[in-house]
């Protein structure tokens, strides 16, 4: 029984809710962190790719001679010398709905992006490589690029993937629920939005990269990347490779950063592999950021047409919407091209009561670089589509938008939705709420009109939305993906020392786990967290994993963790029982001993229990197993678990250069119990600052050709410490009902709020102008051409 | 570009002899000969700041500087700024206090461009700060707790310089 041993660690309680200083940090502040490319192993090769110039068309020579033959270069292998198994993503869906395709790890023929790897080449030293990469010829018949979802589903567009009619990946109308039409019918307001968002990279500042060689003495290929699902690279490879997955070794070391596009298996790590096989030498590749801005995983590029309807007092009656995700040339693995539109299509109606709702989801293949899940997935979009419908009904209305919001807001929980999704309690209104007032106080309203007295232009915008977080195998499976990853697996095992070593199958890179999961440990056992040591990212270590991605960590994997360790208490207990001749409901765990529950300060040290169970056998209680290990799994049960919040932007906007200043920022979350508030707030910074790049500052973009007009980060526009503010939080608690500690997801919320909030405050900054803008990310000359349109319009109606 | 030249430079105040190609940058001479692998490289074009080091006490890009061009200077690396036992300096320590990193790959370039700045400039507004943080993307912080733990550090700094002065 868990929840009898929890509250037999009577003195927990100490570390979880602390903002504990991590322990990380010493040795990242100190460059002794070992991220990918620290590592150098002995006869060490360096490899790179050779990538399509062109976007769409077929290969018609490709002459790696030259290459070969340079002095240094130890080998160069394309397609046709590797043989390598293609990479295939897959959904247990019908054919009408959803297209598998493969992925190959080399292009062999065709080619579909700019950026597509033709072949591998490998050399003494990282600067030859790049030299060899020089003297590789390719001839292409350039075909026609499809780079747009209109030139996608046009009549008659040439097909990116033969097999993949219409260009559409996928194509699901996933709810199609009664009372649609009779609600737009009798409606009192009927408003619609077309929302565009640009496509987008995650960019971690450390690129993507591995590590290959082969181990003779453990007969293993080990593959050192920098992932965020280990067991899954491990998975693609053996099959790729034709390897028994035993014989692969998955090791991720320090991560600069992932964001959700190193949450898919990459072609590169593969064809890496593949080649130190090949020479039987470690082979490192490091991605170098034109790569890493042109030819890996981008993000976020999708169209939306909605329309919701309102009755008089501004209750939503229906809303109807149709999504166009862009997911570029390929589908990731595990999560398939599918992801983006069956996430809005299932989640879309989020914090709001919806009666009657209409969704068609379609994922679209181009001749741009593939797309892989993104900090949000889809959610930043769907968020500003309701939240710019919300807008738009209080404008028609002459309502207070955070009025009609408040009617809106689901009040009452657990709360199922139309969309069959049960939403776990949370403080939709009371988030709302508090974030209005605290601009109130704040003075920003008056801030703001004041300004339109001076005629400047600041805008004030809210967005309300909770997330998924924690999805367990059920809304997974419901998903009908082929590898459906909900749960997590934790070992624990206690040394002689009394200290322990816990694993989980989730994976940190930023997100402070060795602090976050030892805090849960150091509590449910009364340890110190210095004490716990926190292993992942190892698939010879860890039993099995998904790793980190969709806010999953703390809820499953912490959950996991956190019942290993209450299982590990429940063995301590009943072997400082029998030691201590007493019954088991007279002892607790305390701080670092089993102790008497009357006697406080007595009982047995832990390191005394340890050298019992492991040196000492014979003085064990009969049946106990000799040692001191315990495996937990956690699933979620239930839909998910859902944080909240609401975002708040002050914005003022620049006539003339049309820049967009965010003036205020302010955040009111709630993600459950907070297991390291420091932590929490970090990541919602984090979040925010990266939503913000989305709605003012990143696009990646293409010319008709296909050819990518983004290769540095001069086309690039990375917002810097000048354009992102400070921003302030407030948290509210309510704490989760399926996990373990009661958290929930905190890592994308962030993200996820931000764009929304932006764009409101921008359109209301243009109240007066008469233009709505809709896309992101807003373009500095669109916002000061509707600024001067209105200032000519104002002269004009002015009397002379 | 097989010719190779015999450079000599001071790395955290050790004296090194190195053989390089001349187009090898400092970053990865720093990196993959001097085995210094806590500067980090971010973009190699000059943007990012990942690689930031002291060159004769001014932050410098080590990927936009050749390796030659580092002969007889003096750099300082990430591995100079804590004391031999480890201990984190004041710098440091304000990072940890602050939460001003979180996956630390660009933590690096952060702590040297604000050690140049901070020597240049020991008392800095919050906003002068922010325009020098400006120069080094992060990905995770939002950059605020950047410029908390640089500001934080210029303030005991100075506290402890008025302190010695009152003395």
């Amino acid at each position: 029984m868990t929840a009898t041993a929890s509250e037999r660690t009577l003195r927990g309680g100490s570390w979880v809710g602390r903002s504990v200083q991590r322990r990380e940090d010493p040795r990242l502040l100190t460059g002794s962190g070992r991220f990918l490319d620290d590592i150098t192993l002995p006869g060490m090769l360096h490899a790179q790719f050779v990538r399509s110039t062109v976007a769409a068309g077929s290969v018609t020579a490709l002459s790696l001679d030259a290459a070969r033959a340079m002095r240094g270069v130890r080998g160069v292998f394309a397609a046709r010398d590797l043989g390598l198994t293609g990479i295939i993503a897959g959904l247990d869906r019908p054919l009408t709905e959803f297209r598998p395709t493969e992925m190959p790890v080399l292009a062999q023929d065709r080619v579909r992006y700019v950026g597509e790897p033709l072949a591998i080449a490998v050399a003494d030293d990282a600067y030859l490589v790049e030299d060899a990469l020089e003297l590789v010829e390719v001839e292409y018949e350039v075909g026609a690029a499809i780079t747009s979802i209109p030139g996608a589903l046009a009549e008659g567009a040439p097909l990116v993937h033969d097999e993949v009619p219409a260009n559409t990946f996928l194509d699901v109308s996933m709810f199609d629920t009664e009372g649609v039409d009779q609600a737009f019918a009798e409606a009192a307001v009927v408003v619609d939005v077309q929302c565009s968002t640009g496509r987008q990279n995650a960019l971690p500042i450390e690129t993507r990269g591995a590590l290959a060689y082969w181990d003779a003495r453990d007969e293993q290929l080990i593959i050192y990347t920098c992932s965020q699902v280990p067991h899954q690279v491990r998975t693609v490879a053996a099959r790729s490779l034709g390897l028994d997955e035993r014989k692969i070794r998955v090791v991720v070391p320090d991560m600069g950063g992932g964001f959700g596009i190193k949450c898919v298996v990459g072609r590169e790590e593969i064809a890496v592999a593949a080649a130190a096989l090949r020479l039987k030498r470690p082979v490192k590749w490091i991605e170098d950021r034109r790569d890493a801005l042109t030819a890996s995983f981008l993000a976020r590029e999708q169209h939306y047409d909605a329309k919701a309807a309102f009755d008089a007092d501004g209750t939503l009656l229906a809303l109807q919407a149709d999504v166009l995700c862009d997911m570029g040339a390929y589908s990731c693995y595990p999560f398939t091209a599918g992801i983006e539109p069956l996430m809005a299509s299932a989640e879309m109606p989020g914090v709001y009561q919806l009666p009657a709702y209409r969704v068609r989801g379609r994922a679209i293949t181009s001749n741009k670089a593939p797309t892989a899940p993104y900090r949000g997935v889809s959610r930043p979009q769907y968020v500003m589509v309701i939240e710019r419908l919300m807008e738009r009904a209080a404008r028609e209305l002459g309502m207070d938008a955070v009025e009609l919001r408040r009617r809106n807001l689901i009040t009452v929980f657990p709360y199922t939705g139309i969309n069959n999704i049960t939403y776990d309690p949370g403080s939709y209104l009371e988030s709302l709420n508090l974030c209005e007032q605290v601009l109130q106080d704040e003075g920003w309203y008056e801030y703001q009109a004041e300004a339109a007295q001076q005629g400047r232009h600041v805008g004030i915008g809210y967005s309300c939305f909770s997330e998924r977080t924690g999805y367990g195998s059920a809304a997974f499976a419901a998903r009908k993906m082929d590898v459906v990853p909900g749960f997590d697996i934790s070992e624990i095992k206690m040394d002689t020392s009394g200290t322990v070593v816990v694993t989980t199958g989730t994976l940190s890179h930023g997100q402070s786990h060795e602090t976050t999961m030892a805090q849960i440990v150091a509590d449910k056992l009364g340890l110190d967290i210095n004490q716990v040591k926190i292993v992942q990212g190892d698939t010879d270590r860890i039993t099995y994993g998904f790793g980190s991605f969709a806010s999953r960590s703390i809820t499953i994997g912490g959950s996991a963790v956190s019942l290993a360790a209450v299982k590990l208490g429940d063995k301590l207990l009943e072997i400082a029982a029998h030691l201590l001749d007493t019954h088991i409901d007279n002892v607790r765990l305390g701080e670092g001993r089993v102790e008497l529950v009357d006697e406080p300060g007595t009982g047995l040290d832990y390191r005394a229990i340890a050298e019992v169970a492991h040196l000492r056998a014979q003085l064990l209680p009969k049946g106990v197993e000799p040692g001191l290990a315990a495996t937990a799994s956690f699933d979620v049960n239930g839909d998910g678990t859902f944080s909240n919040a609401t975002h708040g932007a002050v914005v003022e906007l620049h006539p003339g250069t049309g820049k967009v200043e965010i003036l205020r920022y302010y955040c009111v979350e709630d993600c459950g119990v907070a297991i390291n508030p420091k932590v929490v707030d970090g990541q919602a910074r984090g979040g925010i600052a990266q939503g913000i790049a989305g709605a003012l500052f990143e696009e990646v973009t293409y010319d008709a050709n296909g050819q990518p007009l983004v290769a540095s980060f001069i086309d690039y526009r990375v917002p810097t410490a000048c354009e992102i503010p400070d921003v302030g939080i407030s948290h509210l608690e309510t704490p989760c009902l399926f996990t373990e500690s009661g958290a929930k997801g905190a890592g994308e919320g962030g993200t996820i709020g931000a764009p929304a909030a932006v764009l409101n405050a921008v359109n209301d900054g243009l109240r007066h102008t008469g233009v709505e803008l809709n896309d992101t990310p807003i373009h500095p000359h669109v916002v000061a051409a509707a600024l001067a349109t209105a200032t000519a319009t104002a002269r004009e109606d002015s009397p002379a | 570009m097989s010719e190779k030249v015999l450079i000599e430079l001071t790395v955290n105040g050790v004296e090194h002899e190195l053989v390089v190609e001349p187009r090898r940058t400092l970053v990865d001479a720093l990196r993959h000969d001097l085995r210094l692998t806590g500067t980090h490289v971010g973009c190699e074009h000059g943007v990012c700041g990942a690689c930031t080091v002291l060159v004769d006490g001014q932050p410098a890009r080590a990927c936009l500087m050749f390796a030659v061009q580092a002969e007889g200077r003096e750099v300082r690396t990430v591995e100079s700024l804590a004391e031999p036992d480890g201990t984190l300096s004041d710098l440091q320590q304000c990072f940890a206090d602050n939460h001003g990193l979180q996956c630390g790959f660009c933590t690096p370039g952060f702590l040297m461009l604000a050690e140049g700045f901070l020597a240049e400039e020991p008392s800095p507004t919050r906003e002068q700060v922010r325009e020098v943080v400006s120069s080094n993307y992060c990905r995770c912080t939002g950059y605020q707790t950047i410029i908390d733990s640089i500001s934080a550090c210029a303030a005991q700094r100075c506290g402890g310089a008025a302190k010695e002065g009152a003395q």
